[in-house]
């Protein structure tokens, strides 16, 4: 059994090596002292994209827990009115409000700001700073508009009744797409700071990993939406 | 959250590799002495020895609370504390032992140690490290500061909704838990980013995840527990301050809220929490007990894995926290199985311990007795964990002091002890002077006296009938005896504590005319050791060449023909001299300033906004100093920053000499192609 579990853990060790060694040229023009045969981190990463991986990591948990919370508060708003416990204002639910055509344009937009991004990062690695900031640009446009349209979605519902405090499902949805939508504005910060960087001359072709790793935030953020799309507005 | 709006700068930060001071005034600070260096400093040590410090401090405000709690139920009826205030004191004592003493001292002991031990020149980014500590000393004092604006929370350490709402806790004191822990929180959070990052990608040449010490494993698991629990304890604590400060519903039963999803989202952060703070000192006593038994650790890879299996299985048991809350008979089997399993994995650790202590030769110094303590103590804990496993008799015990015993001896006997111990050996290394032993032993002595006469009577009360968290008890249950028992062993603990103020003062003063204990007091065997004491600014000279576990001792020791161990060399004649000048991180003044509008954009959002003005103008001023200061000090050639090109164990290349001894094969008698002040060191 000892013998056993040590040979896993050599094993681990060989899927860290194998690691190193696959990704080892990744780093180019990185390690200014030109030992090419030693990557100058263990998993061939760089601290910053290791770093944004792992911190992605943590935010499933974060939208895990979020997506959990309006699972159980959905569809709970109209059950209570019925037993005559809630005044009727309460009973506004998602079917009520929700106009899918209109978020499914939004989220078409949002994940079209995916593909943008993928030429964004193709075109710093190439080293054409004038398409980077063009397709960064049409990045950060895209996000805008599906901000834009997360606010007029917002402002429609209260006029209709579903405010914050209006019922469980009005909290836990608000809570909910608020925090993506917050993760968005921030994402939408990176890029125009990378548009600025870009111009003044901080964000080439050898620092290229620093808008990849944006662009790693931008689709995580992304796939998110998909989540919430799905499980808050298709799913009946 | 806040720590995704620091992202943008942070990544950009120091990008533009040759372009300096771009404002003129944002410069990096230069000082290396004074009080203002510490402010300002990167370096893991300094931020680990603070966060040992802050956690000192919160020590002694918990022990206070402690000692309040325990003189109100000395005798029946205690006047001392009315309800309400006796309610703020125990709620306060254990969100001050969990968040601001066990996590930040084992922090204290991560951050200075897994460089260290990896062979890093520091962690993979320091300046979210100093963000890291001061994130979390101002969220420690923005909790505590609830005491002199209308009192504190007064819920229990877990909140409980409805407790938590606001006609159960009309002051604020609820809402500066919810958003003192969400700061402490984005601590926590970063710092696991920067550990798992640097655990990972940070490791001397040679030093393969299964050559890591048992300690950087138990470590590594810690990390990565933080980093997944954190962020689901966020979203609570959000709801939370939403429900309190801005009507939401996410808690509020008379809207149709469950009132069990309070305590679900808690525990499961809650359990794995339970494993973040005894975890590091398993680690730590995994490390004391080998060198001082002088064997290797029995075991290594099973030590490894349980711990593994403990992280893992930690997220499947936090339902046990909630047999009677009513969650039916299915949920209740499944949490109970599960429960008992995960008493595996620790049971192997034990286990381990013991077998690394039988046959060895033991050397009974403080920090191994504290060992030990922590093993047996420990053990007696996680057999009342076991009891309460089975949910029939948890339901009995739920809500008695016998859960109050049960968690202080496996947080106080675990955890606390593990700690000291880590103290007691690691306290060279890090001060460079030893603590004294005699008075050592005399703290350890009163420690366990103390801790057993404070806790152990608990069970006995716990199991006739006595309520958890009742602020007072009428004579004639048969409660005074225990209750005078464990009160006098609180008192015996506080007594403790301040033998071992005593013992740092004394060996202070007494070190002066003392030598300076050597790189390698112990005749210890991770890599910590092969560098001088206390650690230099720069850590290694050279960066280890790791050739198998244990790789310090093998260097001082062979086999001899016959299979006898014999010393091959004197740890005197093959540390490493620490006068190499490396380049090292510069410091920086943001870390500081966007911590310290944290707590201002708390009390805005409980108060008045003009505070978070106040404190939103901190943080982002102090994300576009933190994203526009220059990579460096102006005089430094070169970019130490840049993490994005290499690790910072491999800063030093600018001088070229580091990755030039990376490439320098086996390790004997290196020397760098232009290094400076390199010593040949002979490696065996």
């Amino acid at each position: 059994m000892a013998d056993l579990a040590s040979r896993v853990g050599e094993g681990l060790d060989e899927v860290g090596d194998a690691l190193t060694h696959d990704d080892g040229h990744d780093n180019h023009g990185h390690d200014a002292h030109g030992h090419d045969d030693h990557p100058p981190t263990n998993t061939g990463l760089s601290n910053d994209k290791l770093g944004m991986w792992v911190f992605l990591g943590s935010e499933c948990l974060l939208f895990g827990a979020l997506i959990s919370t309006f699972l159980l508060y959905k569809g709970r708003h109209a059950g209570l009115v019925n037993d005559g416990t809630l005044e009727g204002r309460a009973a506004i639910g998602p079917e009520d409000v929700f106009d899918i055509p209109f978020t499914s344009l939004s989220s078409f937009v949002l994940l079209m700001s995916s593909l943008t991004m993928v030429l964004a990062v193709s075109a710093v690695q190439r080293g054409d700073d004038q398409r980077l900031r063009v397709w960064l640009a049409t990045t950060a446009t895209l996000g805008s508009l599906f901000i834009a349209g997360q606010v007029y979605e917002f402002t429609s519902f209260v006029r209709e009744g579903l405010g914050f405090t209006t019922n469980i499902f009005s909290s836990a949805f608000y809570t909910l797409t608020g925090f993506h939508g917050v993760h968005v504005t921030i994402g939408i910060i990176m890029l125009v700071s990378m548009i600025v960087m870009s111009i003044s001359g901080r964000v080439n072709k050898e620092n290229a990993e620093a808008v990849e790793i944006v662009g790693l935030y931008w689709h995580f953020v992304d796939v998110v939406w998909i989540f919430v799309f799905t499980i808050v507005y298709l799913i009946p | 959250m806040a720590i995704t709006e620091d992202r943008p700068l942070a990544i950009t930060a120091g990008s533009g590799a040759g372009v300096r001071s771009p404002l003129g005034s944002f410069t990096r600070p230069n000082s290396t002495t004074g009080w203002k260096s510490w402010l300002t400093s990167v370096d893991h040590k300094r931020i680990g020895i603070m966060y040992g410090v802050g956690a000192m401090f919160f020590f002694i405000v918990g022990g206070i609370e402690a000692l309040l709690i325990r003189t109100q139920l000395a005798v029946p009826d205690g006047k001392l504390l009315s309800h309400g205030a006796y309610n703020q004191v125990f709620t306060m004592h254990g969100i001050t032992m969990v968040f601001l003493v066990v996590m930040p001292m084992a922090a204290a002991f991560a951050n200075y140690l897994i460089p260290l031990q990896i062979g890093a020149r520091d962690v993979a980014f320091p300046r979210l490290n100093a963000f890291s500590f001061w994130c979390w000393l101002f969220g420690a004092l923005f909790v505590n500061s609830s005491w002199f604006l209308g009192g504190g929370a007064d819920c229990g350490w877990f909140c409980y909704s409805p407790n938590s709402n606001p006609i159960y806790s009309p002051s604020n004191g609820v809402d500066f838990y919810a958003i003192g822990l969400q700061i402490a929180g984005i601590a926590s959070l970063v710092s696991a980013v920067n550990l798992v990052t640097t655990v990972l990608n940070l490791r001397a040449p040679g030093m393969t995840l299964m050559r890591m010490p048992v300690f950087m494993w138990m470590m590594f698991v810690t990390q990565l527990l933080l980093l997944f629990a954190m962020p689901v304890i966020a979203v609570a604590l959000f709801m939370l301050t939403f429900d309190r400060l801005y009507d939401a519903n996410f808690f509020d039963t008379a809207a149709g809220a469950d009132p069990l999803l309070w305590e679900h989202l808690f525990w499961i952060f809650g359990h794995p929490e339970v494993y973040i703070m005894i975890l590091p000192s398993f680690g730590i006593v995994s490390e004391v007990i080998p060198v001082f038994s002088r064997k290797p650790i029995f075991g290594y890879p099973f030590m490894v894995f349980s711990g593994i299996a403990i992280g893992f299985m930690g997220w499947g048991v936090w339902a046990h926290h909630m047999f009677a809350s009513g969650l039916g008979p299915i949920s209740v089997a499944a949490f109970s199985v599960s429960t008992m399993f995960i008493a595996v994995p620790t049971g192997v650790k034990i286990l381990n311990w013991l077998a690394t202590m039988w046959g060895g030769k033991l050397r009974m110094t403080t920090a191994m007795l504290f060992a030990i303590g922590l093993v047996s103590m420990f053990t007696i804990g996680g057999l009342s964990g076991v009891t309460h496993a089975v949910a029939p008799s948890d339901t009995q015990q739920t809500d008695t002091y016998y859960i109050v015993a049960h968690f202080h001896y496996v947080l106080f006997g675990g955890a606390l002890l593990g700690l000291f111990s880590g103290m007691y050996f690691w306290w060279p290394k890090i001060f460079g002077y030893f603590l004294s032993e005699k008075i050592g032993k005399l703290h350890f002595w009163l420690t366990l006296i103390g801790f057993n006469l404070t806790f152990g009577p608990m069970h006995v009360l716990g199991l006739q009938g006595m309520s958890r968290r009742v602020p007072t008890y009428s004579p004639g249950y048969g409660f005074e005896f225990w209750n005078m028992v464990s009160t006098i062993g609180a008192f015996t603990i506080a007594l403790s504590l301040l033998v071992f103020f005593w013992n740092i003062s004394a060996s202070r003063k007494a070190s002066k005319n003392l030598p300076n204990p050597g790189p390698d007091p112990w005749d210890a065997r991770s890599l910590e050791w092969s560098i001088p004491s206390p650690t230099p600014e720069h850590n290694f000279d050279t960066v280890p060449e790791v050739k198998e576990f244990d790789d310090w001792w093998h260097r001082k020791y062979g086999e001899d023909p016959d299979g006898n161990i014999v010393r091959i060399a004197h740890p005197e004649d093959i540390a490493q001299t620490g006068d190499a000048h490396p380049h090292l991180p510069s410091p920086s003044y943001w870390p500081i300033v966007i911590s310290a509008g944290l707590p201002f954009i708390g009390y805005g959002v409980i108060f008045s906004l003009w505070w978070a003005v106040l404190g939103g103008l901190l943080v982002i001023g102090g994300m576009y100093g933190w994203g526009l200061e220059p990579s460096t000090d102006v005089d430094e050639p070169i970019d130490p920053d840049d993490h994005g090109h290499d690790g910072v164990a491999l800063e030093a290349g600018d001088e070229g000499d580091v990755l030039a001894e990376l490439g320098s094969g086996d390790g004997t008698g290196e020397t760098g192609e232009t290094g400076e002040t390199e010593e040949a060191i002979p490696v065996g």
